[in-house]
């Protein structure tokens, strides 16, 4: 149930940030311009996406930071932490449009490559470096000789602006295509191996790239909601660790700066010993319809049976 | 009280976010985020 709840919101947030309908039709207004510009969404949604109604939080920090006059960017960094501080990476498992859609292309029936530890624990770093380098650090250093910065990590790399920008703009508007060159073609480069990849590769771009949820990341040991491991209802069966795309083992690291708080774990633990936390306090978990895991007694029983092995 | 601190220290951080925010605000940075993010972006369509 809370496997189609989850898809159900991903999929209603992603309409619901992107409901401007004019901006899609051929001769239209090619985007919306109202005041609900002014505001970030939570997760990543490219501000020049035909229908977007709010603006992409690192895109915003990137022009902010690469504007001629330099400020510190307070709004955007603020809402950044405010997001982060309340629910983590939460955002990135329930409320990011391009995670939704890599989680649909995984469900393509071809074989499934589970990376090795030894290359996705370094690997899992990237996306740090891409935050640190992209979105800060060029913006904020690189200048052209007219005095403005370059949004390097939406040029070069972005493939949800090239999904939800580019290709919608390039498809609706022919006076765009003569513009055609080099970048955009390197861009649907990238798009096109980020969607080849996500067929084989749980959620690819936001394990290795995603530089939002980089930042998302740093908050998940001290954000306020959490999952929070029974650890007297645990039998260490290993259910959780097998079952969770991201690679993690959440018996042992519920806060682990790679999980996006999808709830799969949850729902695979026989002892109902995972739940969601708000402070402290546990407000969702799964009902396992029975009273298996209810207690300690029903946790022997389990390693009795050895049903997990 | 290892309960009570982690529940304050995201509480913190969610006040400071929101402080950050009305800064941003007040000095006119929501105003540079909306003429960044109401017309085209060339440079994040591909075409910068």
């Amino acid at each position: 149930m809370v496997k189609h709840v989850r898809k159900i919101i991903q999929a209603g947030w992603g309409i619901l940030t992107n409901a401007y309908v004019r901006g899609f039709i051929p001769g239209g207004p090619m985007l919306y311009q109202g005041p609900l510009k002014h505001f970030c969404v939570p997760g990543m949604n490219c501000y020049s996406c035909p229908g977007a109604l709010g603006a992409c939080p690192v895109g915003s920090l990137q022009a902010v930071l690469n504007e001629r006059h330099r400020r510190f960017p307070f709004y955007v960094l603020g809402w950044m932490i405010f997001v982060g501080a309340a629910v983590g990476r939460f955002i990135c498992g329930w409320l990011c449009l391009f995670g939704l859609l890599q989680e649909l292309l995984y469900k393509i029936p071809v074989r499934k490559v589970r990376v090795a530890d030894k290359v996705d624990r370094p690997l899992r770093y990237l996306k740090y470096i891409v935050l640190a380098v992209l979105v800060v650090g060029l913006p904020l250093l690189y200048r052209t000789r007219y005095g403005a910065g370059d949004p390097s990590f939406c040029k070069y790399v972005c493939p949800v602006g090239t999904l939800e920008g580019g290709v919608p703009h390039v498809l609706l508007n022919g006076t765009l295509r003569p513009a055609l060159g080099w970048l955009f073609r390197w861009k649907m480069l990238l798009l096109v191996l980020c969607i080849a990849a996500s067929v084989v590769i749980y959620r690819p771009f936001c394990r290795y790239i995603c530089p939002l949820g980089a930042f998302y990341a740093l908050f998940q040991r001290f954000s306020l909601v959490r999952i929070r491991v029974d650890s007297d209802a645990c039998i260490n069966c290993g259910a959780c660790h097998r079952v969770c795309g991201m690679q993690v083992d959440p018996h042992v690291m519920p806060d682990s700066a790679e999980c996006i708080r999808c709830g799969e774990c949850m729902k695979a633990c026989p002892v109902n010993a995972l739940s969601f936390t708000a402070g402290g306090k546990g407000f969702c978990s799964r009902s396992t319809g029975s009273n298996i895991g209810s207690n300690t007694g029903n946790k022997k029983h389990l390693r009795r049976l050895d049903v997990f092995s | 009280m290892k309960k009570e601190i982690t529940g304050r220290i995201p509480v913190l951080l969610m006040i400071v976010g929101l402080g950050m925010c009305v800064v941003g605000v007040v000095t006119g940075e929501a105003g540079v985020i909306f003429m960044k993010a109401a017309r085209i972006c060339m440079e994040c369509i591909g075409l910068g």
